[in-house]
């Protein structure tokens, strides 16, 4: 077989949907149903006027089912745009995330020193606990975890990732903004 | 996310004229404004504002089926049989789970449907309320699309753009749950927008294909050596003038063509162009050509599994244009060359218009040469079977040719259930036009062709509609015999009785060493008294020499009939790829043990994909 028909690639997908009751329990109904892989999934909505949401969807595949997930996403009626963040030029990651460290004496202090390196600030304290907020790449986030489970008794709360593209253009712009007027939206095929 | 925080701004489904009228009469208006002639439907407690209101008004005319599924099919029959969107009305529960089935065939085989749910009122859900399911939830992987109804001013717009979601694009059944109290609210009516197709805020499918993408194919079409057209439902679904522009188009490059099982009828099986059906039960020269042409142009079908027997191996050295409405069908099982998204009729008509402006020059010896090796397959002629006369066991194949020769002159519709009787029915039966040959094919729902039959019938009045359907398949949703009889419906049921779930036991005898398992059909009522006694003929056929006189006695009939035709009980269906086998790897016949090794040797994967 050819090696890019097996090769699991990992692949960012923005999708812009329209916030209505079910379209998340769809797009995630779509993944389950058909056997996709989600490494993560945020959502929120990004636009009140239009009631749009923005899913970042995390996943895994061989080109030919990245490409299949793509097209069975756009084909949804609530959704308005699919755009492939890891293929679509160069764009951004991150995610944030919320850890708690419970421990004492000298560990506390070398948590802080690490804290200090990630720029992870300390948002809650007690004598026995920090709590850090941190924001990052998914990889700067594992490893400042680790770090601290060395360190004491850990809980982890993250988003997932979210990600956007580098540079001026507008893929899935505001409807508030400028350029809105102008019909910018794709249409979907 | 859940919960909008304020009406949803669809503001597309649309335009305003303000009349306040109840939840129910929006629907019926609605459905008026539609277009709808027909709904079918069965009542309960959570529709009862519904049905009032067509009591009312009569706005549609409702046909009352006997369960639930068989709306669903018969709605589907109708939509198949017409162009139309087919229209359910069932109660919440269990009239919406007894339709999953038939929404899941709607969905599998792209039939256009608007199923209207009732629900419990709003303040109930979520709390196990009497005949309360949570049918979105339900619904949403068996639907094209589906909504729940919170507020009557959402309505309107909700009912117009479920028509148009059904219809436009690829074509799948939508779900409308409504709770009991919007049914009863009063909201304000606004007639159906125009243009939804352009202004629609989020789905606007392409239907309009890539011009460069047309002139390349026809390129690719003139200078092949060894082309084959390979057409789906795609083709039907796209109107009849899409079969006629795809007829011309083959003809004008001369190519041989082959459909698929929803695409019967697309192009005239009497063409000699046409080289049968393709697929697990194909002909031979069908699958023989697909394997060996140097460019495949697939329209409007998706190879689906039962089209490519082992991928690996399937057509390895040919080009391949794909086109469909749906970019997901691309490169979903099988990598293609040159994708063109599109409806398949504009295709069709694009690229005959680029044909005729281009003239190109094709490959007339090559083609000349291609034909030859396809004469070559067909003398092998794979369909051949022997049928002696007289006191002779009725072969089942012979009944179905000796059905279609004797109505073909006729106006008729053909509906199948699942089973060796459909696929003797696909390969012996001849289709001319689209939209007169409706069968399960995505999903193989058993039960599905005495209701398509009852959904044909009503559109059709006048037509002559035949359901073949084996014994086992009938006995699925032989209610629909009372539905019949209310209507006086002349559904004629031509049953090939062998007294055995047949296909499975094929399959038994091929590959698990003929361990009949539960598939023997104990226990038949006598068909003859069944029709009978639901105010319909009963006829039967025993033997080869009353076959004619039993099919012609049941056309004239001018009720509905079953006509019980005792066929060989052990006959099986063939040409055959055998799961796992490549597509040129047919079993002929009962002695053949395929160019693919012994049979039964299939492989574990192919095993599998039973
Ligand atoms: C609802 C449903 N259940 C089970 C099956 C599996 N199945 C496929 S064909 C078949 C036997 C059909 O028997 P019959 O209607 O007598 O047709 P025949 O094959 O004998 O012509 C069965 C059980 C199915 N397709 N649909
Ligand atoms: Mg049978």
């Amino acid at each position: 077989m050819n090696p890019k028909e097996t090769t699991i690639e990992r692949h960012v997908i923005g999708i812009l949907v329209s916030n209505e009751p079910g379209v998340l329990a769809r797009v995630i109904g779509l993944f389950s149903g058909r056997g996709y892989n989600i490494e993560s999934l945020t959502v929120s909505e990004v636009d009140d006027r239009e009631n749009l949401s923005r899913i970042t969807i995390v996943t895994t595949g061989t080109p030919m089912v990245i490409e299949q997930i793509k097209a069975q996403l756009a084909r949804l009626v609530p959704v308005y745009d699919v755009h492939d963040l890891t293929t679509e030029g160069s764009h951004l990651e991150r995610e944030l995330a919320l850890i708690k460290v419970a421990n004492t004496g000298e560990d506390r202090i070398e948590a802080l020193r690490i804290a200090d390196m990630f720029r992870a600030r300390a948002i809650d304290s007690t004598l026995e606990s920090f709590i850090f907020e941190m924001t990052g790449s998914t990889r700067k986030i594992d490893a400042f975890v680790d770090l601290m489970a060395a360190l004491g008794g850990v809980e982890v709360s993250r988003t997932g990732v979210v990600g956007i593209a580098r540079g001026s253009r507008l893929d899935m712009p505001m409807s508030r903004s400028k350029v809105a007027g102008k019909k910018t939206r794709k249409r979907k095929i | 996310m859940a919960q909008p925080k304020k009406p949803s701004a669809r503001k597309s489904g649309t335009k305003p004229a303000a009349q306040r009228m109840s939840g129910a009469a929006i629907i019926m208006k609605a459905l008026q404004d539609q277009g709808v002639e027909v709904v079918f439907g069965y009542p309960g407690g959570a529709v009862l504002p519904i049905y009032d209101e067509l009591f009312k008004t009569n706005a549609v005319r409702h046909i009352l089926v006997r369960q639930e599924g068989g709306a669903v099919h018969a709605a589907e029959g109708y939509a198949r049989s017409t162009g139309k969107v087919g229209v359910v009305l069932v109660t919440s529960g269990p009239g919406a789970t007894n339709a999953v089935t038939g929404l899941t065939d709607a969905l599998m085989d792209s039939i256009p449907i608007v199923c209207l749910t009732g629900q419990v009122a709003t303040h109930l859900i979520g709390n196990d309320a009497f005949q309360e399911a949570d049918t979105t939830g339900i619904t949403r992987p068996c639907t094209k699309h589906n909504y729940l109804v919170k507020d009557v001013e959402d309505l309107a717009d909700v009912m117009h753009e479920a028509f148009y979601v059904a219809a436009n694009g690829r074509p799948g059944p939508v779900v409308i749950d409504l709770p009991k109290d919007v049914q009863f609210a009063e909201g304000t009516y606004k007639e159906p927008a125009e243009n939804l197709e352009t202004e629609h805020s989020s789905y606007r499918p392409r239907t309009e294909p890539d011009a460069a993408s047309i002139e390349e194919a026809v390129r690719l079409i003139a200078k092949a050596k060894r082309p084959i057209f390979y057409g789906g439902g795609g083709i039907i679904n796209a109107g009849p003038d899409a079969s006629k522009k795809f007829t011309e188009l083959a003809r004008v490059t001369g190519a041989p063509v082959t459909l698929t099982l929803m695409g019967l009828g697309a192009f005239p099986a009497s063409d000699k162009q046409f080289v049968g059906m393709l697929g697990m039960h194909g002909t031979y020269e069908a699958n023989m050509a697909m394997h060996g042409c140097d460019l495949m142009v697939c329209l409007g079908a998706r190879f689906d599994d039962r089209i490519t027997g082992r991928l690996d191996a399937f057509s390895p050295d040919s080009t391949k244009i794909h086109v469909d409405i749906d970019p997901s069908s691309i490169n979903k099982n099988v990598a293609v060359d040159l994708p063109i998204i599109g409806d398949a009729g504009k295709v069709a008509t694009a690229m005959l218009k680029s044909w005729r402006k281009l003239k190109p020059r094709r490959d007339k010896k090559a083609q000349d040469a291609w034909w030859d090796q396809i004469e070559g397959w067909r003398k092998r002629d794979c369909l051949a079977y022997s049928q002696t006369k007289g006191k002779q066991p009725i072969k089942p194949q012979h009944a179905i040719k000796r059905l279609y020769e004797i109505i073909k002159d006729k106006d008729h519709y053909v509906t199948t259930e699942v089973g060796q009787h459909q696929m003797w029915a696909a390969q012996y039966f001849q289709f001319e036009e689209p939209n007169r040959w409706m069968t399960s094919g995505g999903l193989g729902t058993m039960g599905y062709g005495l209701p398509a039959a009852v959904g044909a019938q009503i559109a059709h009045p006048e037509s002559l509609v035949v359901d073949i359907s084996g014994e086992a398949s009938f006995l699925m949703n032989m209610q629909e015999l009372g539905t019949m009889a209310q209507y006086r419906l002349p559904v004629k049921v031509f049953i090939l009785n062998n007294e055995w779930m047949g296909m499975v036991r094929q399959w038994q005898e091929l590959i698990h060493g003929g361990r009949y398992s539960e598939t023997y059909s104990e226990g038949l009522p006598d068909f003859v008294k069944l029709a009978e006694c639901f105010g319909g003929k009963g006829l039967r056929a025993e033997h080869a020499g009353e076959l004619d006189d039993i099919i012609n006695q049941m056309i004239d009939h001018p009720g509905p009939v079953i006509a019980d035709i005792r066929v060989v009980k052990d006959e099986s269906c063939y040409p055959m790829i055998p799961s796992g086998a490549a597509h040129y790897e047919m079993l002929l016949g009962p002695e053949d043990e395929g160019s693919g090794g012994p049979r039964g040797a299939a492989s574990a994967a192919g095993l599998a994909l039973v």
